[in-house]
């Protein structure tokens, strides 16, 4: 048995719908710049290229209005060689203009890329320390979606906004700087109307805000329900409910681009809106520009370059606010992917935990609580002693917390009060994974990956030899069927496995346990699916292998444990009886009930 | 893009209707450096306050105008995007859940479930995009030309030169992309998969201490992800810079013929200084444009991996008059199948079952059985002889009504992430007193302990296997099944419960026709009949009596599991 959903409210489970508190917000944009700091030489010279490549680029219009003041407003009186010369330089400027853009954006791309590549990177590796009960209570589509929809939304923020941004920026205050040159006075008007733009932004970043967290998070779910769906899919035909799958599908998919659309109704305001501001300053710089002329404080070029500027001044910040939309996608986004981060991982070892090496399998269990949710205790007061070389056998009902000591002895959770040790030592004061490595364990719920049969089989081994993979395979009665197959060992296992038993891939796995060379086994319910007189000729070879070994057997089908030494009894978290087959049944108690069961 | 058409076409008029708002919202902004220009030329030099406040004024509606149609035309954009995405989505899904299992296994399911996210999304923010930038984009470019041509027709011309070769530049690179980020696609897929993997087998992994490893197999395809991420974007990202390049160009030519105009009288400096402005906003507008080429490549990859999808033809149509033979509830005539159409999985199989009987299946790992009830299913057509299913070949049934005759367990089946009640009913209308009974019989108490409306965690994390299988019984039996199928679905069961489930089940189900996959004999050994299996073929068929007689293979494995264990 393992954890209810839910149980533990990770912050993974955010509520959705409201706004990132600017702490959070401020949080989320540090972690984000330290991912980009470790690059910050490379980040600099995007930084410096762009610079260089926008401040050529402002010259343009500069040397445009120059030609222009050279050809005056009279005809015949243009001066030709002028507007050659500043023709020409304009040639050069926008010649190195494109190549200092594309060198910028290339390196940006590759930078950008290393940073998500960094970012997935660690979202893995916690993910590979996070405990076992994260995964049983998470959905493997929300985990998926955060992993490749969530970081690539940052991705282009990152590779396409953040330089676009940086691009503008530059261009903003190199255009406020030429204006300022030109006009002082009219520059005014900017006093104006960019604190209205601000005003404006912060508006409606308020109200999108929750919006576009909401987006990412129902994506999330939607992705979860796919992959719940497209590997339930069996079931689904079997029962002819595709109709009301699809019909439930469309209704969550309804839910994820009605919020598609809530976000974008709200967050495609920012253009516009901007736009409007900037077209209000421009009116306003004509307004001023004309009654300046007419007191003959300006030029008509000097007007025509401000009106230029003022334009390329704009122009970004309404670009700036149609990236607005990229930009709060990203922000959810990144607290999604800090969201999985920042998920307690499997508490580290302590630092002076000893290594469990040549084990010998002496286990004890003593006095041991365990709940998966406080108040709801599932062992109690567990105690057993499995002697090197012995085999254990765990019965009981369904319930009565035998996946649970399995659990335990795995240290998947860890106990709530007594000791569990190995060899006498206290497996809490071990690395968890010398602790690990120290059984075989072949679960009921058979886990194959994509690959070759073969690959699947030295899983645990990489380095074995096809010899020894057969051999595994061959103890495991398994090889007669591999070498059935048209491809053999180098047969691919798809993601299905459909065309597979569930008996075969309970061999396979076997196979796997036996090309391990620990000490000690767990078999929980390992062989249930397969038939009772391969069991009976795998177990010859497995006790062969196991011979000095200890082995923790769960298994529902009595015959696969009555030749063990011990026989462990459960019931409601306890040991309500022990001892070899002949005893429990001469004792006439729990198990002669259950055993007896199978005659009725 | 045929796709996208597709798709599009129902909302062609809502599209239009959006790149009409924002066709006049540009071309309000196209006014102002009209306006602009008008009043630099024709009012500074009159000294007219009163027409420059006029124009002023003017320029303001324009703005004002330009804000209006621009809101709305982006959400009547954001509104077709999301139909679209909506409508796309939800076809491939319908289409995935009637994919074949070999189509399945074709398109594996990492695959199949990023094309139903990211694909899809990708398509969201393209079609989004294109129709308020990309429209905008273009209203905008051609607006200028427009504009520049009224303003002086010659460099206007000149301007236009340089247009094709944008044209052609654009297209090649877009072109050029496309693989690239199919290829990328692809390796999300296999970075999907690695994270599936991770997640379904953290147990074993952690078990195995193949952490290390799971880590430098992520490595493996975060590493690929990023050298396609940068192959794809690296191309298209030369858009940009290369159409700047030609349109400023274009902007040099114009000054330097602009020059020789003016000399000769024929263009004013005034109307220069307004092409300049347009220029501008040419260029701005190519910046747009060409963000959006980068996302087309993405989104025709996209599409094209959608489609491929979509297209794949379904198979297994109902086939009417097949022949009928009635009398039984399930009969085999012959059958044999292969999966692999090498080897028979099923060979030359022949049994029938009246209506209220049980039959019970037995025998080795990979003998055939589970095939057996895929074939009842038609998950897979026989490849000879004839199964008939209420007297009506399977073939000739319509598929949900042969599936609705049946409830089913698989060895592997799936509890899904949903409460008790609705993984029980799985959508089905079923009766409170069914729905007790179902539970009653599966021996699930368990669910009525933790309250039906209890949350179960997807494949059933949060509940023991003995648990998942009642629970799973409970939901094959809801549906008063005409034919119900168990999978080895007690393996997990203590041998008290089930028997207690086959008693219940005789009880309450009593003119259900039941068959039974086991591996343990007590499962199966009261069933009216028993078919002994081993490398699909049969090996006796007869009740446990007969065969304890008969059956060499059927005596022996009793004897192993019955015996007091002694043998071992």
């Amino acid at each position: 048995m393992s954890p209810p959903q839910g149980s533990a409210p990770g912050s993974l489970r955010m509520s959705s719908g409201e706004r990132i508190d600017p702490k959070r917000r401020k949080e989320i944009l540090l972690r984000i710049a330290k991912y980009i700091f470790r690059y910050k030489w490379v980040f600099f010279s995007v930084v410096l290229l762009t610079l260089l490549s926008d401040g050529v680029s402002i010259v343009g219009p500069a040397l445009a209005g120059k030609a222009i003041d050279a050809m005056g407003i009279v005809k015949g009186q243009v001066d030709f060689k002028a507007v050659y010369h500043y023709a020409g330089l304009m040639v050069a400027f926008y010649v190195a203009y494109s190549v200092l853009k594309y060198v910028s954006k290339v390196i940006m791309i590759a930078l950008s890329r290393n940073i998500v590549f960094n970012l997935r990177q660690d979202i893995f590796n916690r993910l590979c320390e996070l405990p076992v009960s994260f995964f049983d209570r998470h959905p493997t589509g929300d985990i998926i979606s955060r992993i490749t929809y969530d970081t690539d939304t940052i991705n282009q923020s990152l590779s396409q906004d953040l330089v676009s941004v940086l691009a503008m920026l530059t261009t903003i205050v190199g255009s406020f700087v030429m204006m300022l040159r030109i006009s002082p006075r009219m520059v005014l008007i900017f006093v104006f109307t960019v604190p209205l733009s601000m005003l404006l932004s912060r508006f409606i970043t308020h109200r999108t805000q929750p919006l576009f967290r909401k987006r990412s998070a129902l994506l999330g779910t939607l992705n979860a329900y796919i992959d719940e769906m497209v590997t339930g899919q069996k079931t689904i035909k079997a029962y002819a409910k595709e109709k009301d799958v699809v019909r439930e599908f469309e209704s969550e998919n309804d839910k994820v681009v009605e919020a598609y659309y809530k976000a974008d109704y709200y967050g495609m305001m920012m253009g516009p809106c901007v736009g409007f501001v900037n077209n209000l300053s421009l009116t306003l710089v004509s307004l001023m520009g004309a009654f300046m002329y007419m007191s003959g404080g300006i030029s008509i070029g000097d007007i025509s370059s401000f009106v230029l500027y003022s334009r390329k001044f704009s122009g970004p910040i309404n670009e700036i606010a149609n990236l607005y939309g990229e930009l709060m996608s990203a922000l959810a986004a990144a607290e999604r992917v800090f969201g999985l981060m920042d998920e307690i991982p499997e508490k580290p070892d302590a630092a002076d935990a000893g290594v469990l090496s040549d084990v010998s399998g002496d286990v004890e269990v003593r006095h041991v609580d365990f709940g998966y949710l406080p108040g709801k205790t599932i062992l109690k007061d567990f105690s057993l002693d499995a002697p090197r070389g012995s085999l254990i056998a765990i019965v009981g009902p369904t319930g009565a917390g035998k996946t649970t000591l399995i659990n335990m002895l795995m240290r998947f959770y860890d106990i709530d009060r007594g000791e569990i040790t190995v060899d006498g030592k206290d497996i809490y004061k071990l690395t968890r994974e010398s602790v690990r490595g120290a059984y075989s364990m072949v679960l009921q719920d058979t886990w194959l990956f994509y690959g070759t049969i073969a690959e699947n089989i030295a899983y645990a081994k990489p380095d074995a030899t096809r010899e020894e993979i057969e051999r595994a395979a061959r103890a495991a009665k398994i090889d007669d069927y591999i070498r059935s197959l048209p491809e053999g060992y180098d047969t691919v296992i798809t993601d299905d496995a459909a065309n597979i038993s569930k008996g075969q891939k309970q061999l396979l796995t076997i196979a796997r346990a036996m090309l391990l060379d620990a000490n000690m086994l767990i078999l929980d319910e390992a062989t249930s699916n397969v038939d009772t007189r391969t069991e009976v000729k795998i177990q010859q070879a497995m006790r062969e292998l196991m011979k000095n070994k200890t082995c923790f057997v769960v298994a529902h089908r009595l015959s696969t444990i009555s030749h063990a030494d011990k026989i462990l009894v459960i019931d409601d978290g306890k040991v309500v009886e022990s001892g070899t087959h002949r005893e429990l049944m001469e004792k006439r108690g729990f198990y002669r009930r259950l055993y007896d069961a199978q005659f009725e | 893009m045929k796709l996208v058409t597709r798709y599009l076409k129902p909302y062609t008029l809502r599209a239009l209707g959006g790149i009409v708002l924002k066709f006049f919202g540009s071309i309000m902004e196209l006014f102002l450096p009209y306006l602009l220009a008008y009043i630099i030329d024709k009012i500074i030099p009159k000294n007219d306050a009163r027409s420059i406040y006029i124009f002023c004024g003017l320029m303001l509606v324009c703005s004002a105008l330009s804000v209006t149609l621009n809101i709305i035309g982006n959400r009547v954009a954001s509104a077709v995007a999301r139909d679209v995405t909506r409508d796309m989505r939800n076809d491939l899904f319908e289409k995935t859940v009637y994919l074949s299992n070999s189509q399945i296994d074709k398109w594996t399911i990492p695959s199949l479930i990023s094309r139903m996210t990211s694909d899809t999304h990708y398509v969201y923010r393209t079609v989004g995009w294109s129709l308020r930038m990309g429209v905008r984009g273009p209203i905008l470019i051609l607006g200028g030309i427009v504009m520049t041509f009224a303003l002086d027709r010659t460099l206007c011309l000149v301007l236009c030169c340089m247009l094709p070769v944008m044209a052609l530049i654009i297209i090649l690179i877009s072109k050029k992309g496309l693989p690239f980020f199919t290829k990328l696609q692809r390796s999300v897929d296999e970075m999907v998969r690695v994270i599936r993997e991770n997640a379904s087998g953290v147990r074993v992994i952690k078990a195995l201490s193949r952490v290390d490893a799971e880590k430098e197999r992520f490595d493996g395809v975060n590493k690929q992800v990023r050298a396609d991420e940068n192959r794809a974007n690296m191309t298209v990202a030369i858009t940009q810079p290369a159409s700047s390049l030609i349109l400023n160009m274009g902007l040099v030519l114009v000054i330097v013929v602009g020059a020789s105009r003016v000399n000769a009288g024929l263009s004013e400096a005034g109307a220069i200084v307004a092409f300049l402005s347009y220029f501008t906003i040419i260029l701005n507008a190519m910046i747009a444009i060409s963000r959006l080429i980068t996302m087309l490549s993405q989104m025709l990859a996209s599409a094209g991996r959608i489609d491929e999808v979509l297209q794949d033809p379904i198979p297994q149509k109902p086939e009417p008059d097949k022949g009928e033979s009635p009398g039984f509830a399930v009969e085999f005539r012959n059958v044999s199948f292969s999966y692999n159409k090498k080897r028979d999985d099923l060979h030359n199989i022949s049994f029938s079952l009246k209506k209220g009987e049980s039959l019970g299946i037995l025998g080795p790992t990979g003998a055939g059985k589970s095939t057996l009830a895929a074939l009842m299913l038609r998950f897979y057509d026989a490849d000879a002889g004839e199964i008939y299913v209420d007297g009506k070949n399977v073939l000739s049934y319509d598929m949900p009504a042969l599936r609705s005759r049946f409830g089913v367990v698989f060895q592997n089946d799936m509890v899904f992430d949903m409460t008790a009640e609705k993984n029980i009913k799985l959508w089905r209308d079923i009766d409170p007193i069914s729905l007790d009974t179902a539970i009653t019989t599966a021996q699930a108490d368990f669910i009525r302990e933790g309250g039906i409306g209890q949350a179960i965690a997807s494949h059933g994390a949060n509940i023991s296997g003995g648990q998942k299988q009642r629970l799973l019984i409970a939901r094959a039996l809801a549906g008063k099944p005409d034919i119900l199928i168990l999978d080895d679905s007690s393996s997990a069961l203590d041998y008290k419960t089930d028997a207690a489930l086959r008693a219940d089940i005789k009880k309450y189900f009593d003119g259900t026709t039941t068959v039974v996959i086991a591996q343990r004999v007590s499962s199966i050994k009261s069933c009216d009949k028993i078919l002994v299996l081993e490398n699909g073929e049969e090996r006796g068929f007869g009740t446990h009596d007969e065969l304890m007689k008969q059956s060499e293979l059927y005596a022996e494995i009793a004897r192993l599991q019955m015996g007091e264990g002694e043998s071992l």
